[in-house]
């Protein structure tokens, strides 16, 4: 990662290039919270960040590693915070303000999408919404290569236009290995700042914040200008014959574009949008509403006729059809007769497959796909038994749930779940959880429920989930007083996304007991238990059910992966 | 190459030798893989791509060349990507899954010949356990044969560079001693 030989290739995952990009446009602070498939970018920093003389952290969650970016980025630092797309919620509440005042230090934020969820249990997030919601300048990189460059070329707007700049990728973006050319290191002699006084640009307050957006719409129009030039918005030069069929796509969309245009040996123009937002507008116009021609051939305005435009144009995009939306938009300016077809082909649901895309163009464009006779088995009614995820053998949370059977009649008790592990007790053979949402929900849901009904209920939540979000929650309880009775698993560590240290883990020096939390809360019934002690466990599961407060236990015994 | 098998089978690092091998023949790769929750003990699939001009990290329907397989259920599963012209190169081993039925070795192989004639299963597992007391290994054993079998197109001389370069020095007798055993019998 810390090669310093210009021009040579390394295999690099699309999270690891986003780093080499960071180090090579010369990045001094770096903060994370871990969720995959984003959790690569920050491990790589906390393995090499002090040898590449970057500050690092592991913040409590997103909206504090967002927050502590932009306290770098005001003091003047080259800065980067990277999270997964649901991160970006949590810290929507800090960003929408920091497009506003804008970075000083120039900064990038980057956010991975999990279309399919893989490792996303909650929903299918097409965060390019927010880029709308904020206004803040959005990227969409297709490959490692491009997530290397892409890094470099955020840093370099968000340092002309000083306004934070957003990369956004997906699973098969953030996990795609691929040699990449790599250039210098820039290294910092200092990574000291200096909080300069400027309240004008720091604080956002009425009537000062209306001007803000004012100044902040000002600045879309620039960057709008200067996506219009961008080589990263690229239109593949326009073959001699098809017949009016052009493509528009994006991100990962692209690589199966050109793999489907391959395969079908098919040579239709297309446009890939390196800039979600803002949208190089005249790019599209101009590509829209340009016939196809001979190479080389001048453009004549004059003889732009409406039956030499194009006449359709496929939106290849993953999720949400923003960019169709958009298309729409400027066609009735450009080309009114264009006929554009997106969703209709492309499901919104589940990620993008090269073959569905192979499938997709060869529809749009009328030409035959040859049926290999892998369709045949493609129609196997095959039943192989589906393996599902395991809690590893030895894992503490086995212990729990065993103590949990012996303790109470599952069907006579309400199960909360939250984000870790542990969400496998959704899972055969365990089953046991109820409903599962969002990081540290399963505390606020289970006091909701409590408030609403009579019954029982047991609400499991991860030590690291609980310094994420789950304190506020806790306290929720406390203070509108409800009794579930609150199962803490301490495992020591972030495990589900790769054993990332949090501020309770017991490697910390200055760690943070939860007990000392739960007590400060003022919660009575509190007992820290190792699991493994079943009778124990047993006896204050059952003891504890029968509170009229909230009861905390604290299921503490280290991740068996950590102990190895 | 699609590459499966169950989580914590190694294929992370497999990848890792694979791809680190191309570039040492100065191919073009590109591979896919994920990470999180599903590889605690799930079913776990990456893809491999060498060659020229290659876009998609991810290989399509009925396209795989080669799937190989730590598991023999976790291959019959690849089945949607494989076609008549799919070497299956599988190791002999099935790992149950809990709670459920599983497929039998004659079952799964009974199957896999329905895609396709060319089926070939190794004892790695045992074979690495016997020979080396690991059977962990059994993952390079496979790579190494494929690459000695010209099942993909890398030489297993770059496999073994890989291998020096991915390693760490403390398993790296392990793991070529397992290169060797497959050159050997291959």
């Amino acid at each position: 990662m810390l090669l310093n030989k210009p021009g040579k290739k390394i295999i690099l995952l699309g999270n690891e290039a986003i780093v080499r990009g960071a180090l090579e446009a010369g990045v001094q602070f770096v903060s994370t919270y871990p969720g995959t498939p984003a959790s690569d970018i920050g491990d790589t920093f906390f393995r090499i960040g002090k040898s590449a003389g970057v500050y690092f952290e592991y913040s409590t969650n997103e909206k504090v590693a967002l927050e502590a970016g932009v306290g770098a980025s005001f003091s003047g630092l080259k800065t980067l915070v990277a999270m997964k797309d649901f991160g970006l919620n949590v810290c929507l509440d800090a960003l929408g303000p920091f497009v506003y005042t804008g970075s000083k230090g120039p900064t990038v934020i980057i956010v991975a999408d999990d279309p399919s969820c893989h490792s996303s249990a909650q929903w299918e997030e097409g965060t390019r919404a927010i880029s709308y919601l904020t206004h803040i300048p959005t990227l969409e990189p297709a490959d490692p290569q491009e997530c290397k460059e892409f890094t470099k070329l955020a840093f370099q707007i968000s340092e002309r236009f000083k306004i934070p700049v957003m990369i956004r990728t997906t699973t098969r973006v953030a996990h795609q290995r691929a040699p990449v050319r790599i250039s210098n290191i820039e290294y910092r002699i200092s990574n000291k700042g200096r909080f300069v006084k400027d309240p004008r640009r720091f604080v956002t307050l009425p009537p000062r914040v209306m001007e803000m957006k004012k100044e902040l719409l000002e600045k879309i129009e620039k960057i709008q200008t200067f996506s219009e030039h961008s080589k990263i918005n690229q239109i593949n030069r326009f073959p001699k014959s098809i017949s009016g069929t052009g493509i528009i796509t994006s991100g990962i969309g692209y690589l199966y574009v050109k793999e489907a245009l391959k395969d079908l040996n098919l040579n239709l123009p297309v446009l890939k949008l390196g800039f979600f937002y803002p949208l190089p507008e005249k790019k599209i116009k101009d590509f829209i509403s340009r016939a196809p021609r001979q190479r080389g051939e001048a453009r004549d305005e004059s003889k732009a006729l409406s039956d030499q435009k194009l006449k359709k144009v496929l939106i290849v995009e993953e999720l949400e059809p923003y960019l169709e939306k958009e298309v729409e938009r400027l066609a009735k300016e450009a080309n009114c007769k264009l006929k554009i077809t997106g969703k209709e082909l492309i499901s919104e649901v589940g990620e993008l497959k090269p073959e569905i895309i192979t499938l997709a163009i060869a529809k749009f464009a009328n030409c035959k796909l040859k049926i290999e006779n892998s369709l045949k088995i493609r129609n196997w009614k095959l039943k192989i038994p589906k393996r599902f995820p395991q809690l590893c053998p030895g894992c503490p949370y086995w212990f729990v749930f065993s103590a949990i059977k012996k303790a109470v009649d599952p069907e006579k008790v309400v199960f909360g779940g939250d984000i870790g592990c542990y969400m496998l007790f959704g899972l055969p053979p365990l089953k046991i959880q109820d409903f599962l949402s969002c990081m540290g929900s399963s505390l606020g849901i289970a006091h909701g429920v409590k408030k609403a009904t009579d019954q029982k209920l047991i609400t499991f939540i991860g030590d690291g989930t609980f310094f994420h979000a789950g304190i506020p929650a806790l306290i929720n309880t406390i203070y509108n007083k409800s009794n579930p009775l609150i199962i803490i698993l301490d495992n020591g560590t972030t495990a589900m996304t790769g054993h990332q240290p949090h501020p309770g883990a017991p490697a910390t020096p200055n760690g943070i007991r939860i007990e000392n939390v739960v007590k400060g809360c003022g919660v009575k019934n509190l007992r820290v238990i190792d699991p493994i002690n079943q009778k124990e466990f047993v006896a204050a599961v059952k003891e504890f059910l029968n509170k009229k407060e909230v009861s905390v236990i604290i299921a503490r015994r280290p991740c068996v992966q950590i102990k190895r | 190459m699609l590459l499966v098998g169950t989580g914590g089978q190694g294929q992370i690092t497999l990848l890792q030798i694979l791809s680190e091998a191309a570039l040492i023949e100065e191919k073009e790769i590109k591979t896919s893989e994920l990470h999180g929750l599903s590889q605690r003990g799930g079913s776990v699939e990456v893809h491999i791509r060498f060659g020229k001009e290659i876009y998609s990290p991810l290989i399509s329907q009925g396209k795989a060349d080669l799937v190989l397989g730590l598991e023999m259920q976790e291959a019959l599963r690849a089945y949607p990507l494989a076609s008549p012209k799919t070497t299956f190169l599988v190791n002999r081993q099935i790992v149950p899954i809990p709670l459920v039925k599983n497929l039998t070795e004659e079952e799964v192989l009974k199957n896999l010949k329905k895609i396709s004639k060319n089926v070939i299963l190794v004892p790695a597992s045992e074979i690495c356990k016997k020979e080396l007391g690991k059977e962990v290994v059994a993952g390079i054993y496979l790579i190494s044969l494929a690459a000695f079998k010209k099942l993909i197109p890398i030489k297993p001389a770059s496999i073994l560079k890989a291998v020096k370069k991915i390693i760490p020095s403390r398993y790296l007798k392990l793991n070529i001693d397992s290169f060797n055993l497959a050159a050997k019998l291959s």
